[in-house]
């Protein structure tokens, strides 16, 4: 594959009402090669513009450590030579997230998004739309319509080829029943390493062949594949994912033989675990990747023994979408031009089609999703490896509901993110919490099980093959002080883990608050919903002041550029 | 009484795919049930499979091996139409063969 | 992170799970078709053990033994496990799991006309190193990954 410089966005600085002029400029790029394809991924059901604040913190260690994607602020500015204070800037970093979104306004939205892929599609014929999953769940509406306000709005939206994970959340049958009846004949949804848990047969298509332009090109798709370990096998209890190379490799070879000219891997495997398969399998052109959220400006370029292969990630949250047009000379890619654009919902105007759509999706719901439950005083987010104010705000909510000294809330990497000033309404509630196993739960936990349970999380995170990572970010903590050590091994980065100044004791057991269980005793067991915890705390706090995080000390990560 | 061994053989580039799923418990001997009793060991010790009265493949298993077994393997010559049978024997003596055609 | 959390930590990796064989006296006599029963070496608590009792000592490391097996396994009780042998002349096939209470959890003998590469799957009680172990016209091979059980959950 040829060398192209990736292309920064001609983004002039943007304030205020002088937008639209800069709008033609940003989303003006001229068509290059003759294959193309435009890709979005984790939107995480967020049909209309949301702000998404990008992480502060997002550690590589080993091999990983001060690369993209492990650069955050300043250092993945430098990195991607993206100038500061700009609107750019803005999309893809934390810095000054509130005075920026209070300039550049929310991003993503269907509407918007439509109009954006309409206009390029426009400028590119024959363009493939590509949705690399976790669309079906993030929502209120999704998790209450089974999906079906997304199903509605992607066939609406264009979406040619998808993959998946949290989508499986709605269980196998749901999603058996949107494939085989919504995306029949419209959307191909494609996964080469979801097997049967009996003899190993595909459950969907590994691959489908286009045409476009008259140049045959592969796309192959992998589902999340540590789904059953990250989200509760019980909704897919008959299928097996993983990563496997090997049915990969066999995939793109079958691709090629079949006369493919180009191949592109439409994954869900997370940005570290593409860039070590990119090394691994031969013949993938490009990688449009997702799962770990990270909006990359620019492909890494990755060499293997059969030539180069570019690896993407797409952000989330309906922030980006990515622009690949390949140029395919004799037979293979010959060039490129890689965009993550990002869609800044005051530069695009709603497409009115799309519009109706999510109205009407909205419309039994809009009382419930409108309900003000408190108001905030400070910035809340999620994202970041260790910790975020809406998930110190879902701890405290569940320490002080379940009276428990210690809470524990999953690193999920999804939510979005409200200013200082605005109402926490019932829809913000559910952005964070929208999942199919909603339990809450109280645990008496040992001191060793609760060393057990960060040391495998971490590792989740921190081990040096990405192979052995699972993606989503720390379990958040909340009450009980620890050290972390992400350079070290599996069962020594937990340290020092203390609860109101005293040493945990191994076997002394302490009360845990916690939610989204994944085994099936705890969905027998229900539970209480996060978000009726949650709601009922903030009706009764009505003002939630700027929140103190409860971060753990950190050891050997001094000068990590994915550390701001 | 034993559940139906299922079997899948398929010929292909002059040998026989093979895969085979077992119904079997597989207790390894340490689990209790609800009333706190320990469940007995009960497993496939076991398993042989032969083609044209040729044995193609025998396998010694542990307790380790999976509830309701899993088996693939690969041998030369079979051909479309004929037929493969499976053998297995636990160690409580129990003994289970199911025969299946080459497709 | 919660009390099923605990549970499914126990069922999925506890090791209270998988036993010690059965007493040998519960042990059938072997059918016409069943090889040579190496209880010894089933009975094993360890990898050591169980390599001297399968008589393999300390076998070479070899490349051209290709395991196929997860990284994570998605379900400790039901953990995948490939073995494809290219040393020649292979007569068996085993897998061993270090950390389990019994470390041989199969071997498989390969009569001449029947490929050296065998499907299973397997048991884990907690993450550890998988062996494939080779033995090939009197001499023995090995090959190892490291298989993680996660009590999972958090992720996305």
């Amino acid at each position: 594959m040829g060398m192209a410089a990736a292309c920064g966005l001609p983004l002039a600085q943007l304030s205020g009402r002088a937008q639209a002029q800069g709008a033609a400029r940003i989303y003006d790029l001229p068509r290059f090669g003759n294959l193309h394809f435009l890709h979005f991924t984790d939107c995480h059901a967020q049909l209309l513009p949301i702000l998404f604040r990008e992480p502060n913190v997002n550690l590589g260690v080993a091999d990983m450590a001060g690369r993209p994607p492990h650069l955050v602020g300043d250092a993945l500015l430098r990195h991607f030579g993206i100038k500061p204070g700009t609107a750019e800037a803005y999309a893809f970093t934390f810095l000054d997230f509130e005075q920026a979104a209070r300039t550049y306004g929310k991003v993503g939205g269907f509407a918007h998004l439509a109009t954006l892929v309409k206009q390029l599609k426009a400028s590119r014929p024959g363009a493939l739309l590509l949705d690399g999953g976790d669309t079906w769940q993030g929502s209120a509406t999704a998790l209450w319509t089974k999906g079906q306000d997304m199903v509605d709005a992607c066939k609406l939206l264009g979406v040619d080829i998808m993959t998946g994970h949290w989508d499986f959340t709605l269980g196998a049958e749901r999603v058996k029943q949107i494939v085989d009846n919504d995306f029949k004949g419209r959307i191909d949804f494609i996964a080469q390493n979801i097997k049967t848990a009996d003899f190993g047969d595909p459950v969907f298509p590994p691959y489908v062949i286009k045409s476009m332009n008259g140049v045959p090109v592969a796309i192959v798709g992998q589902a999340f594949p540590y789904m059953p370990i990250a989200n509760p096998r019980y909704f897919v209890p008959d299928w097996n994912f993983g990563i496997q190379e090997q049915t990969m490799q066999r995939a793109v070879d079958e691709a090629r033989a079949k006369g493919a000219q180009a191949v592109v891997l439409l994954s869900h495997n997370g940005m570290d675990v593409d860039l070590k398969l990119a090394t691994r399998v031969r013949g993938i052109d490009a990688i449009l990747g997702g799962h770990t959220h990270d909006g990359m400006p620019a492909p890494v370029i990755v060499n293997n023994a059969g030539g180069k292969t570019l690896v993407t990630n797409a952000g989330s949250n309906g922030k980006f979408l990515g622009v690949l047009d390949l140029e395919v000379k004799g037979g293979k890619v010959a060039d490129f031009r890689y965009h993550l654009l990002p869609v800044f919902a005051n530069l695009l105007a709603a497409d009115t089609e799309m519009e109706a759509l999510i109205r009407n999706a909205r419309a039994p719901y809009e009382a419930k999703l409108g309900e003000q439950l408190a108001l905030t005083e400070g910035l809340l987010y999620r994202r970041g490896n260790f910790n975020g104010t809406f998930d110190q705000l879902i701890l405290e909510g569940l320490m002080a509901e379940k009276d428990a000294p210690i809470a524990f809330s999953p690193g999920f990497r999804w939510g979005t993110s409200l200013l200082p000033g605005e109402p926490i309404l019932m829809e913000h509630l559910m952005d964070q919490t929208a999942i199919t196993y909603p339990y809450t739960t109280v645990t008496e936990m040992s001191g060793e099980m609760i060393k057990i349970i960060l040391e495998d999380v971490g590792d989740n995170l921190f081990n040096p093959d990405p192979y052995y990572q699972q993606g989503g970010d720390m379990v958040r903590v909340g009450g009980l002080r620890y050290s972390c050590d992400p350079n070290a091994k599996m069962g020594a980065r937990i340290s020092a883990m203390s609860l109101r100044g005293k040493l945990l004791e191994a076997a002394k057991t302490y009360k845990v608050a916690g939610w989204a269980p994944v085994s099936e005793a705890a969905k027998t067991a229900g539970g209480e919903p996060i978000w009726d915890l949650m709601a009922r705390y903030l009706r009764g706090r009505k003002v939630i002041k700027p929140l103190q995080l409860e971060l753990p000390r950190l050891k050997g990560m001094e000068g990590n550029a994915g550390m701001a | 009484m034993t559940d139906p061994t299922r079997i899948r053989a398929t010929a292909k580039d002059g040998g026989v795919n093979v895969k085979v799923l077992m119904a079997h418990a597989m207790e390894t001997g340490q689990r209790k049930d609800d009333a706190g009793k320990p469940i007995p060991a009960h497993y496939i010790q076991h398993v042989g499979v032969t083609w044209q009265g040729k044995v193609v493949l025998s396998a010694t298993w542990g307790t380790a091996i999976s509830k309701n077994p899993f088996l693939e393997f690969n041998f030369k010559g079979g051909k479309k139409g004929e037929t493969i049978q499976v053998t297995w024997t636990d160690n409580k003596g129990e003994k289970r063969t199911d025969e299946a055609t080459i497709n | 992170m919660d009390q099923t959390r605990r549970n499914v930590l126990k069922a999925g990796g506890g090791a209270s799970l998988f036993a010690l064989l059965a007493a040998a006296g519960m042990l059938q006599p072997g059918t016409a078709l069943a090889a040579d029963r190496n209880q010894k070496a089933f009975e094993a608590k360890n990898l050591k053990d169980a390599l001297d009792a399968l008589g393999a000592g300390s076998p070479i490391n070899s490349n051209d033994i290709v395991m196929t097996a997860p990284e994570i396994a998605e379900n400790g009780a039901v953990v995948p496990i490939g073995a494809v042998s290219k040393v020649p002349g292979t007569e068996s096939i085993a897998i061993l799991i270090a950390k389990n209470p019994t470390a041989l959890a199969a071997s498989f003998d390969i009569p001449a006309g029947t490929e050296p590469a065998v499907s299973t799957r397997v048991k884990m009680a907690e993450t550890s190193e998988v062996h494939v172990l080779v033995k090939a016209q009197g001499k023995y091979y090995m090959t190892k990954k490291e298989i993680k059980v996660t009590i999972g959950g958090c992720g996305g």
